[in-house]
């Protein structure tokens, strides 16, 4: 650790080559759940939100990112949990959404559902169950390539 | 009385948790794929509720009581779920008009607690809010495929109502405790949303072909803790086991 602390546009430098851990192709900043970063005295406060109440990954973000930013060299860390105003897929950014597609994770669309297949491009899908992999997704199918797929639910 | 912020908490939390549970009994063994996940992802969502609600219980507490502290340590007569949460999951039908008839009065009164005076209340709502709304679009579809779909699973449907709607009542009865909350802005009157929540399960059971009830006969004892069913103590039996066999045990 060198003497003076980093600054806030680093750490989220730091903050945005932490993948997120279901859905690796995104990192926690292209998801928008960390809300704040802010120096309290010799103290760096991260503030992040969790995307479903009950998501699984919300302890693993939580251990990543004290992993990766103790691997910077900080060493006095808070974790902030702030519930309000409740995470929503509009905080998802463009790269993060384009990323998803790449993947083959259709991103949310304010419409209530994919614009098109994720694999051919089709516009023809229907929907498989509201429900699916991980709380922030649901189950849809291309109706020309036949291929199911998962969408990345609008909340 | 203990303090009433403290009980309403642990009505709220006790709810999510006990239907938490009793959803995610389903976990592997559901009809098919895409119900099993949907149901452990009602369940998540639900514990995930729990964790919220029952955490700021604790704190409210002061005691030094944490969410697992409470869903783990107390006993029947210490839960104030409404009775309608812990009863048995029976087939398919049954719990999924058990879900229907519970999300269409959670997000009523999760939209209301949004308004809350107290800050953290309305923050757990907001975020609760977002989750029910997909609870609800569920299984109000189910509900309306099943009980609009073969005689036989109309028959079943009918069958769940008639056994589930004395549960019903039970959620909009006021107390002592909600008049506190109403006085202090922090939670709305039960009672005050029955006109909203029956005028919604007409709606839905029309297009259901399904008929309510005309008994407006409701158990109660559950929201109080005075007397729960016999069915919430064998449910505790298996979701507290660990605790109970290795008090304190941390992994």
């Amino acid at each position: 650790m060198v003497g003076e602390r980093p600054s806030i546009e680093t750490v989220w430098e730091w903050l945005s080559a932490v993948p997120d851990p279901e859905i690796p192709v995104i990192s926690l900043t292209d998801l928008g759940i960390i809300r704040d970063v802010a120096w309290q005295g010799d103290t760096l406060e991260v503030t992040v939100t969790p995307t479903y109440s009950g998501c699984p990954a919300t302890t693993i973000i939580n251990l990543d990112i004290e992993t990766a930013l103790r691997g910077h060299g900080i060493e006095n860390l808070s974790l902030k949990r702030q519930l309000s105003p409740a995470w929503t897929t509009d905080w998802l950014t463009e790269e993060g959404k384009a990323k998803l597609e790449e993947y083959g994770i259709a991103p949310p669309q304010p419409a209530g559902g994919p614009k098109h297949c994720p694999l051919c491009k089709s516009e023809n899908v229907e929907r498989i169950s509201q429900f699916g992999s991980t709380p922030c997704k649901a189950q849809w199918r291309c109706t020309d390539c036949l291929e199911p797929f998962d969408y990345f639910k609008c909340i | 009385m203990s303090d009433p912020l403290f009980e309403f908490c642990c009505r709220m939390g006790d709810n999510t948790l006990v239907l938490g549970h009793r959803v995610s009994e389903w976990c592997g063994v559901a009809p098919v794929l895409e119900e099993d996940i949907a149901l452990a992802n009602t369940a998540l969502d639900l514990i995930g509720q729990t964790q919220l609600w029952l955490g700021l219980a604790g704190e409210v507490e002061g005691k030094g009581r944490d969410a697992d502290k409470l869903a783990f340590h107390r006993d029947v007569w210490d839960f104030r779920n409404v009775l309608l949460a812990e009863q048995p999951n029976g087939d398919f039908g049954q719990t999924m008009m058990r879900q229907f008839l519970f999300d269409s009065w959670h997000l009523m009164y999760l939209k209301a607690l949004m308004s809350s005076s107290h800050e953290q209340v309305a923050a757990i709502a907001e975020k609760s809010v977002k989750e029910v709304t997909y609870h609800l679009e569920r299984s109000t579809d189910t509900v309306i495929g099943l009980g609009d779909g073969t005689t036989e699973s109309h028959e079943r449907m009918q069958k769940a109502l008639d056994r589930l709607y004395p549960f019903v009542g039970e959620m909009f009865i006021d107390d002592e405790v909600d008049a506190a909350m109403v006085e202090a802005g922090i939670a709305p009157d039960p009672s005050s949303l029955r006109a909203e929540y029956d005028a919604h399960l007409d709606t839905v059971l029309a297009e259901a072909t399904l008929t309510k009830p005309e008994d407006d006969f409701a158990h109660k004892g559950g929201k109080t803790g005075v007397r729960h069913t016999e069915h919430l103590g064998h449910m505790l039996t298996q979701m507290q086991w660990l605790q109970r066999a290795y008090p304190d045990a941390t992994w």
